[in-house]
C-alpha cells in the first residue's frame, strides 16, 4: 500500500521555507523513501509570500509540478493567514478532506468565521506548533523556525527519522550545496555568521528539529497506521 | 608542481577553458599538465546497439538540462550553435562547457534563432552531426528554417523545451509549440522525464541519420518541469560515444568540393510557378513523409516502440498522454487502481510518426479514453481521435487541459475519469470536447470542436 502525502509549505521570504522543504525531502530519501520538491518562484524577497511543494511516499513518484490539492498544509508564518501572504487564497485552498494544517503559532488563532466553517466542513485537523518560540528557546535565534517545522512534519508523516533529518541538515550546510537563489546564498552566510561556527550551527539546528519532532509526538499528531491514503481507500470502498 | 600548472588553465565565467586566449609557451611542454580535451580524446566509439542495450549504466539524480548535456557528451556531436531563451538557456550553456572540454568540435553563439537554425542546416548539409535547442518563441522564430530541414533531408537533433508562446506571454511550460512542429516533416519525440530526454537525444541522432530516414529529429519536453527539475537518469560511462556521422551514407549527397548543393531550392524550375515546380515539390514532400514512415522500424528497434502501454489489458479507462501529462497520468492510474477502477496508460513517445496502428489495436476494448494535455488546443486529442475513428467505441474526452504554465493536478484527471464513467457533468471539459458513442450528431460536433 502506497503511503503518499502531498505537502504545501507556505511562509514568507527569509524563513527558509524552500530550505526546509529541501531538508525534509532529503531526510525522507535518506530514510529510504521517495520525495520530490517544487519551489514556487515568486518575488523571492524578505517577508513576501513563498511556497514550496513536497511530495513524500514509500513508492516512486511520477507526477510533477505544484500541488493544488495537498493532504498537509504547513503555514510557517501567521501573516500567511492574517495578511493574505499566500499564493493560494484562502490559505487552505485545495486542502483535501480530513487534511492537516500545521501552523507556526504559539496559540490557537482566531480564524475568520467563514474560513473556520469551511475548514470544519473539510474535517481538517489544525495543529499549532510554536516553531519560532522553539527556535528562540533552543537555538537562541528565530532563524531555525523552519527546523522546528521540519521536525514536526517528519514526526507527523512517519516517512523519515531523526537520524535521516540530521544527515539532511548536515548535507545542506556541509555538502555540495543546494543553492536555490542568490538571496538564499546570502542568507546562508548571515546564518553562518550568527552561529559563529558551522558545527555549532548544525548542532543547534538539529536540537530544534528534535524539539519540533518531540512536540508533534507528545501531542499525538503522528499519523501512524491511520494514514490518509488508507482513509481515501476506506472511503472509496464505502462508496463502491 | 603539476597541480600548479593545472590550476593555470584559464576559464571564462561558465567554467569552460579559454583555448583561444594566447598563452606563453611552457618550458616543460605539458609534463603532468592536464589536457582540457584529454577525456574527450580518450572516448571510445561503440555501436549504437552496445551503447543503448549493453553498456552498463549508473543512475544519477540530475536536471533535464544536465541530461541533455550528458546525452550530447556521448553522441559524438560535431557542431552546436547556441542562442539563449528560457528555459532552454542552461542546456546550451552546458553544451558550451562540453565544447570547452573537447566533446563538441565546433560551437558558437548565434545571432538569433533564424540564424541558428539556418546554421544547423548548413552544418548538416556539410555532413556533420549537429545539435541545438530552443524554446517557445525561439521555436517559432526559427520555424522557417526548421520546416525546410526535412525537405532538404538534413539529419540533426533539435531539442525543444516547450514554453508559452501565445498571449499573454510567459516563460512557463505549455507545449502548444509542438502543434507547429507536427507538420514540419521532422520526427517529433516527446520526453516524459529526464531519462527520456537523455535517451531520446542519443537515439534521435542514430535514427535521424539512417539512410532510409535522413530527416531531422525534434526532441520535445515540457520546460522547467523536465529541464529545471531533477530526476533519476541512468547513463552509460562517459568514456563511450556513438559512432561519428557517416555523411556519405545519407540518402542525398552532402555538400563538398565535388557535390554542389543539389538540395537547395534555388533553381529556376523550382522557384517558378510551373508544373515542373509542382512536380518537384510533390516528390520532395512524398519523400519526406515516406522517410517519416520508414523511421518506425528504428523507433521500435531503439526506443521500445512509438508508445508505452501500461496496464492496458482489461482496462475500462485508458489515459493517452505524452510528456509531462504522461507523468501526471501515471499517478492518476495509481489512484484509480487504489479505488478499484481499471485504468491503463498509453504514453506516446513518438508523435511523428504517430502510432496509429498501435492505438487502433490497444483502444478496441476501452470504454472511456481521457486525453490530458498541457496546452489549450488539444493537439494530441485531435491526432488520437483521427487515428482510432471507426476502430473504437470508447467515449473520448479531449481533456482536461492546463495551459499558461500551470501544473496539472492529478485530481483533474481522476475527476474526468469519474465524470466519464458516471455521466456526471465535468467541471473543466465542455460537452463539445467529449465524444459520446451512440449519437452521430455528437460525433460530428466533437470532430468539429476538438
Amino acid at each position: 500500500m502506497a503511503i503518499r502525502y502531498n505537502i504545501r509549505m507556505a511562509g514568507v521570504g527569509g524563513q527558509g521555507v524552500v530550505t526546509g522543504s529541501h531538508i525534509f525531502s532529503t531526510a525522507v530519501i535518506n530514510a529510504g523513501g521517495e520525495s520530490t520538491i517544487v519551489p514556487f518562484y515568486g518575488s523571492e524577497k524578505r517577508m513576501a509570500p513563498v511556497e514550496s511543494y513536497v511530495r513524500v511516499s514509500n513508492e516512486p513518484i511520477y507526477e510533477i509540478g505544484e500541488i493544488t490539492f495537498p493532504h498537509i498544509l504547513m503555514i510557517f508564518h501567521p501573516q500567511c493567514i492574517t495578511h493574505g501572504k499566500s499564493y493560494t487564497n484562502p490559505f487552505y485552498y485545495g486542502l483535501k478532506q480530513d487534511g492537516i494544517v500545521l501552523i507556526n503559532s504559539n496559540n490557537p488563532m482566531t480564524l475568520e468565521p467563514d474560513q473556520a466553517a469551511e475548514l470544519k466542513d473539510l474535517n481538517a485537523k489544525i495543529y499549532y506548533l510554536p516553531a519560532t518560540q522553539m527556535s528562540l528557546d533552543v537555538a537562541g535565534i528565530d532563524l531555525a523556525t523552519n527546523m522546528a517545522m521540519v521536525g514536526a512534519i517528519g514526526a507527523i508523516t512517519g516517512l523519515s527519522n531523526l537520524e535521516a533529518c540530521g544527515t539532511a541538515v548536515k548535507d545542506r550546510f556541509l555538502g555540495k550545496g543546494f543553492v536555490v537563489s542568490g538571496g538564499t546564498a546570502a542568507l546562508d552566510s548571515v546564518v553562518e555568521r550568527k552561529f559563529k561556527k558551522k558545527a555549532e550551527l548544525i548542532d543547534k539546528n538539529l536540537a530544534v528539529v528534535k524539539a519540533g519532532w518531540d512536540y508533534a509526538v507528545d501531542n499525538g499528531w503522528t499519523l501512524g497506521a491511520s494514514s490518509m491514503s488508507d482513509q481515501t481507500d476506506a472511503k472509496a470502498k464505502a462508496s463502491a | 608542481m603539476s597541480e600548479g600548472l593545472e590550476a593555470e588553465v584559464k576559464t571564462n565565467p561558465q567554467g569552460d577553458p579559454i583555448t583561444s586566449a594566447p598563452e606563453a609557451p611552457k618550458a616543460d611542454s605539458g609534463k603532468g599538465r592536464k589536457d582540457p580535451h584529454g577525456d574527450a580524446k580518450r572516448q571510445v566509439e561503440v555501436s549504437p546497439e552496445f551503447m543503448f542495450n549493453e553498456a552498463p549504466r549508473e543512475r544519477e539524480f540530475i536536471t533535464g538540462s544536465e541530461c541533455a548535456k550528458e546525452a550530447v557528451r556521448r553522441s559524438n556531436v560535431d557542431m552546436s550553435v547556441a542562442y539563449p531563451i528560457t528555459p532552454q538557456s542552461e542546456t546550451l550553456q552546458l553544451i558550451g562547457v562540453l565544447y570547452g572540454e573537447g566533446y563538441v568540435k565546433e560551437f558558437y553563439r548565434g545571432e538569433e534563432e533564424y540564424g541558428v537554425m539556418s546554421a544547423i542546416a548548413g552544418a548538416s548539409r556539410a555532413g556533420v552531426r549537429a545539435f541545438t535547442a530552443t524554446a517557445g518563441p525561439g521555436t517559432l522564430r526559427g520555424l522557417e528554417p526548421i520546416v525546410s530541414w526535412a525537405g532538404h533531408r538534413l539529419p540533426a537533433v533539435c531539442m525543444f523545451t516547450c514554453r508559452v508562446v501565445n498571449a499573454p506571454l510567459a516563460i512557463q511550460p505549455d507545449n502548444i509549440e509542438i502543434a507547429y512542429l507536427l507538420n514540419s516533416g521532422m520526427l517529433v519525440f516527446h520526453a516524459e522525464n529526464q531519462q527520456d530526454l537523455f535517451d531520446f537525444i542519443m537515439k534521435g541522432f542514430i535514427i535521424s541519420e539512417k539512410n532510409d530516414v535522413t530527416l531531422p529529429v525534434g526532441v520535445c519536453c515540457d520546460g522547467f518541469f523536465v529541464t529545471h527539475a531533477r530526476g533519476y537518469c541512468s547513463m552509460q560511462d562517459k568514456g563511450f560515444k556513438l559512432p561519428a556521422r557517416d555523411p556519405y551514407r545519407g540518402s542525398v549527397p552532402v555538400l563538398d568540393a565535388e557535390n554542389p548543393p543539389a538540395r537547395l531550392s534555388r533553381d529556376a524550375p523550382v522557384q517558378k510557378s510551373n508544373f515542373m515546380a509542382y512536380n518537384i515539390h510533390a516528390v520532395w514532400q512524398q519523400e519526406v513523409w515516406a522517410g517519416v514512415e520508414r523511421s518506425r522500424k528504428y523507433i521500435e528497434q531503439y526506443m521500445d516502440g512509438l508508445l508505452e502501454a501500461q496496464d492496458v489489458d482489461g482496462a475500462d479507462v485508458l489515459l493517452i498522454a505524452s510528456g509531462s501529462a504522461a507523468a501526471q497520468s501515471r499517478e492518476a492510474v495509481r489512484q484509480c487502481t487504489e479505488r478499484g477502477i481499471k485504468a491503463g496508460l498509453i504514453k506516446i513517445r513518438s508523435l511523428r510518426p504517430f502510432p496509429t496502428n498501435e492505438l487502433r489495436r490497444l483502444c478496441t476494448k476501452a470504454k472511456l479514453i481521457v486525453i490530458p494535455e498541457f496546452n489549450f488546443v488539444g493537439w494530441l486529442a485531435k491526432d488520437v481521435a483521427t487515428a482510432i475513428y471507426g476502430f473504437s467505441n470508447a467515449k473520448i474526452v479531449a481533456g482536461p487541459h492546463v495551459y499558461g504554465g500551470m501544473s496539472m493536478p492529478v485530481e483533474m484527471i481522476t475527476d474526468e475519469i469519474e465524470c466519464g464513467l458516471t455521466g456526471k457533468k465535468s467541471n473543466t471539459v465542455p460537452p463539445s470536447a467529449i465524444m459520446g458513442v451512440a449519437d452521430p450528431a455528437a460525433v460530428a460536433e466533437f470532430m468539429k470542436s476538438i
